[in-house]
């Protein structure tokens, strides 16, 4: 691993064998004081990286831009460093940061209201599992059983399959804020919610007073070690209430959170288990139980039996950092030159490229990165724009793929046709990222009303009205957009993804489509983008940045599927036509059997039977079998002047069918009487 | 059961016509190609306007009506069925209307609510292709039409063995049956009084000039044709015609329509082209009524009806028929109708006196011998 890599995963990590906890990433560089160096940190390490294996403390969430938010917002302080009077102001800022920030921003957090606070929670300890279960290359199983205590109280408990969590970390990991950040770190991770699970443990503690009780057990024949952990909010510490060993027999490994919250469960749009749902689909490999308040067990299997692969840790790349990271960087680096430091923390910078970097913002490459000051440090950030850079690599987004995405959306939605098209990594601002979409047609949920329309007792009713009827009933499509393999369950319309649908003229690919409207159809369409850096437009995380290059990717995927599934649409409407065909003939075929049998005394079932058999051939059966619903309306037209049979004599008939007319009276000429 | 009745040589030939239709169908079908029978096409595109016999005839286009063609599997089945059914009735040497074919080749398609024929309409044009497809006329397919038309003037015929004379029927006439031929409408040469034949458009004035006795005063057979005259008037014209030499003279309205059946009648239809040469008069004159009427017998503006859209349209397409192409005169006359604006009915001659057709209008009309 890199030195400069700030990888930062999952605070379970921790767990791992050989995990070093040796230091923490100082998240609030900006001031020490809000955030103390965790007194279990080795105390002798400098707040600068010394070893790889420092950074691996990640905590949960690697909010990069929450992160921005706490740096900026406290750095804004004044540090005053050699004033008493500053340092007093200090102290008592610490004393009320940790809960007081939350209060104040709980709406960034993802905790902005009882309903909300309940998905977030899920959420985060969701993320976890899954991430601890990739992470330790165990098929993930997660269980999830929210239970209502009272009106509004929920106990909440996630269990996973995971590696388990040693002892010693799982105070930190669970009762301490921020402990460690991916806000460095460029890895393709979950990573999407808040400030993690220990945000979860706060808001329990904070509506109802109440530690969670974790348990957690490494392996098979080792006890399981129970903790009730709170967060000392005055200290942004851990505080274990209770720790005991246990029995836990039912796992040999995993993890178990219990919490109690103030909550509000529905189900619907925007819920949990509408997100259990849409996590089952972009994680195949999971299976995800949940049993919800309704005393419902809904279970979503898993679908494929191969982890994803495991994505690698890339450097920055020039293009798609900040300032503020920037100088972050700057001061962080083991580097003792510029060009050391420009060479060997981002990706793509060669010495010649570092040199030109260097001057083209003013700056020595032979100066102390630490010493750069801030109009220096925003010199060199704008000459990053200003020279070639070769584009980061790209096999650090790794994507879902095809038959993974495919078979997700097949057991959650089942359909009569299926496309997924995974887009070769592309790169916006510097960030590598992939986009991968997946389409269900005909789609069971959405088609079951109009597969039982009901009889209509007017039958005389004009046809407009019975249209308008029609179009209201048809389902829009449905989208679910994902990012890093995360549900985006809120603000549709501000996404590139949504964006980017609307951009298609699905018209063109045979779905009904009004202005400014999604197409009507059962169709439901995934978009995922992967990256190790995903661009959200705002701090709640649920809307990726309309970047030209993304959508263009994102629409390119669309079309693509939109192309598979124009096909499958035409196929399906030329074996419809075929049927139509079929039945037309095997109307007509008995009649004239008898009439030709009739005329020639020839039996009439052997040539009801030719003809049948000429039918067969006529009407591609072997082709059509299977490409419509079993159930497909087969009832004849009751009114054949509509199509298929003879029309009146005046009316020009067989144009369609390519045919010259054929005994058809021109019809402008006369009556002649008969 | 019955004893099978002693049919005649026409009878077996068309018979033999049926089979054979009905063998090519299903040899086709055992060999396993898609069957069809090949359709003259009755339209405007496949008539010939033959210009030495001067009259409509059918040209040698075909459509194939083949059943695996969905716009025109129904119409092939139901050939196959009027073919099967017309076969009976020759059998069974009974005729019937082509309303009562309808009928009778009617059904519900099992297991559907579909049936055969929905509409009369459906089912006679394909009587018409059977019978341009096989070459057998609807008679001799034992069927015929409603009888339309009617005849009165000094005349004894003898229609089903019945003599009639025709100058003795009061006021309703003779009905012209729908098959007049020779089996049925007989008449001997001395029998016959009349010096031509007027085919009058509407059975109204047919009825008035009957009551006022024209065809007593100018010896002529008066004859209607309720509109457009159905195949047996036009039949009989064209046997009393050529049998007894009678001149044909048509009065009808001065409107496209009224052109249409004076066409008709002269060249035969382009629907039924096949029949022209067996129905066509191309001697026959146009009396009246003429868009110069107006002027000449000063008739007043207030009689006359405004032409339409359709009336325009129509008048341009007759222009346009080949066989009035050279006829100057007529040419002159309908452009003067498109001049005008106006169209007139026959029964604005009433303007004057109700006798003013008899006495006035057609008598001068009949020295001048018709317009064209």
């Amino acid at each position: 691993m890199p030195l400069d890599t700030v990888s930062a995963t999952r605070g379970k990590t921790g767990a791992r064998p050989g995990g070093s906890r040796a230091g923490t990433r100082q998240l609030f560089a900006g001031q020490a004081a809000a955030a103390p160096v965790p007194a279990t940190a080795t105390a002798a390490a400098p707040v600068t990286a010394s070893s790889p294996r420092q950074a691996d403390d990640g905590a949960d969430g690697g909010n990069g831009h929450l992160g921005a938010v706490l740096f900026a917002g406290e750095s804004a302080a004044p540090s005053g460093r050699s004033y008493v009077t500053a340092e007093t102001l200090a102290k008592k800022q610490r004393e009320i940061s940790i809960s007081e920030f939350f209060t104040k921003n709980r709406h960034l957090l993802g905790f902005d209201n009882p309903k909300k606070a309940l998905l977030t929670s899920v959420k985060e300890a969701v993320d976890n599992a899954l991430d601890a279960c990739e992470e330790a290359r165990v098929l993930p199983e997660v269980v999830v059983t929210i239970a209502q205590k009272a009106e509004n109280r929920f106990a909440l408990a996630v269990e996973d399959n995971g590696p388990g969590i040693v002892k010693g970390q799982m105070g930190r990991v669970f009762g301490q804020l921020l402990y460690g950040s991916k806000f460095h770190s460029l890895k393709m991770s979950r990573g999407q919610q808040g400030i993690g699970i220990s945000a979860a443990v706060m808001y329990a503690q904070l509506t109802t007073g109440k530690p969670a009780v974790v348990i957690s057990k490494t392996g098979a024949g080792r006890p399981a070690q129970c903790m009730k952990i709170a967060v000392d909010t005055r200290k942004n510490r851990p505080e274990v209430t209770e720790s005991h060993e246990r029995e836990w027999p039912e796992r040999d490994h995993g993890t178990r959170i219990e919490l109690e919250m103030d909550g509000r469960y529905q189900e619907g749009k925007g819920s949990v288990l509408e997100y259990l749902k849409m996590t089952a689909v972009v994680n195949p490999h999971a299976t995800i139980i949940f049993r919800s308040p309704k005393g419902e067990t809904h279970r979503f299997d898993r679908a494929v039996n191969e982890l994803p692969p495991e994505s690698p840790e890339i450097k920055p790349h020039p293009r798609g950092i900040e300032l503020g990271m920037l100088i972050a960087m700057l001061r962080n680096t083991q580097s003792s030159t510029l060009q050391g430091f420009l060479t060997s923390d981002f990706s793509r910078v060669s010495a010649p490229v570092a040199k030109e970097i260097c001057a083209l913002a003013g700056v020595e490459p032979r100066d102390k990165p630490a010493r750069l000051s801030r109009e220096q440090a925003e010199a060199v950030f704008k000459a990053f724009d200003r020279v070639k850079i070769m584009n980061p690599r790209t096999d650090c987004v790794t994507p879902i793929g095809g038959a993974q995405l495919t078979a997700g959306l097949k057991k959650e939605f089942p359909a009569q046709f299926y496309a997924s098209n995974t887009r070769e990594p592309a790169v916006y601002r510097g960030n590598p990222f992939r986009i991968e979409v997946a389409l269900a047609w005909g789609v069971e949920s959405m088609t079951a009303p109009e597969a039982a329309p009901a009889p209509d007792p007017d039958a005389d009713a004009p046809p407009r009205r019975k249209k308008k009827e029609e179009e209201r009933e048809a389902a829009l499509m449905q989208v679910l957009r994902f990012a890093n393999r995360v549900p985006l369950q809120h603000q549709q319309s501000a996404c590139a993804i949504f964006k980017a649908v609307m951009e298609v003229h699905w018209r063109d690919y045979l779905l009904s489509q009004s202005k400014g409207a999604l197409p009507q159809a059962p169709v439901v369409l995934m978009v995922h983008m992967a990256s190790v850096w995903v661009p959200f437009t705002s701090e709640s995380k649920e809307a990726i940045a309309g970047y030209d290059v993304i959508l263009k990717e994102i629409k390119l995927a669309l079309q693509e599927v939109a192309r598979q599934m124009a096909a499958f649409l035409r196929r399906k409407q030329s074996a419809a036509d075929q049927a139509n065909r079929r039945r037309l003939f095997d109307r007509y075929i008995p009649e004239i059997a008898a009439a030709a049998s009739s005329i020639t005394g020839i039996d009439r079932g052997a040539v009801q039977s030719r003809l049948q058999a000429i039918a067969d051939r006529k009407t591609r059966q072997d082709e059509i079998a299977g490409l419509l619903p079993a159930d497909a309306p087969s009832e004849p037209p009751a009114d054949p002047p509509t199509d298929p049979g003879t029309p009146p004599a005046s009316r020009k008939a067989t144009k369609k069918a390519g045919q010259p007319s054929n005994g058809d009276v021109n019809p402008t000429e006369f009556d002649e009487g008969n | 059961m019955p004893p099978r009745p002693k049919l005649s040589k026409t009878d077996h030939a068309t018979i033999g016509k049926i089979d054979d239709l009905a063998g090519t169908v299903v040899s086709q079908i055992e060999r396993g190609q898609d069957p069809f029978v090949n359709v003259p096409i009755r339209t405007l595109a496949n008539s010939r306007w033959n210009q030495s016999r001067a009259i409509i005839e059918m040209g040698s286009a075909k459509a194939k009506r083949n059943f695996f063609n969905v716009g025109i599997a129904k119409k092939f089945m139901q050939t196959l069925l009027v073919a099967s059914e017309c076969k009976e009735l020759i059998a069974d040497d009974e005729p019937i209307a082509i309303r009562m074919l309808y009928y009778r080749t009617k059904h519900t398609i099992e297991g559907t609510r579909e049936n055969t024929f929905e509409e009369q309409e459906e089912s006679d044009p394909i009587i018409e292709d059977l019978e341009v497809t096989i070459d057998a006329l609807r008679e001799e397919l034992k069927l015929f039409a409603e009888q339309r038309g009617g005849m009165v003037g000094p005349m004894i015929i003898e229609d089903s063995g019945d003599t009639i004379n025709l100058a003795a029927l009061g006021s309703g006439g003779w009905a012209v049956p729908s098959i007049v031929e020779e089996d049925v409408i007989k008449w001997k040469k001395k029998d016959c009084q009349a010096k031509f034949i007027l085919l009058v458009e509407k059975g109204t004035v047919w009825s008035l000039l009957n009551r006022q006795k024209f065809w007593d005063h100018h010896q002529c057979m008066l004859v209607h044709g309720n509109g457009m005259p159905p195949r047996g008037v036009r039949r009989l014209l064209y046997r009393m015609h050529h049998e007894l030499g009678l001149p044909v003279y048509v009065f009808v309205d001065n409107d496209p329509w009224g052109y249409y059946i004076y066409s008709v009648v002269r060249q035969g239809s382009i629907n039924l082209a096949y029949e022209s040469t067996r129905m066509a008069v191309p001697a026959a004159r146009y009396l009246g009524l003429s868009s110069f009427d107006r002027e000449r017998f000063k008739l007043p503006d207030n009689v006359t009806i405004k032409l339409d859209q359709t009336d325009e349209t129509r008048s341009k397409q007759i222009l346009a028929y080949p066989w009035f192409q050279k006829k100057k005169a007529f040419q002159k006359e309908i452009q003067h109708m498109l001049k005008s604006g106006v169209k007139l009915e026959l029964e604005a001659l009433m303007h004057h006196d109700v006798t003013f057709m008899a006495k006035k209008y057609l008598p001068d009309k009949l020295k001048e011998g018709g317009l064209w």
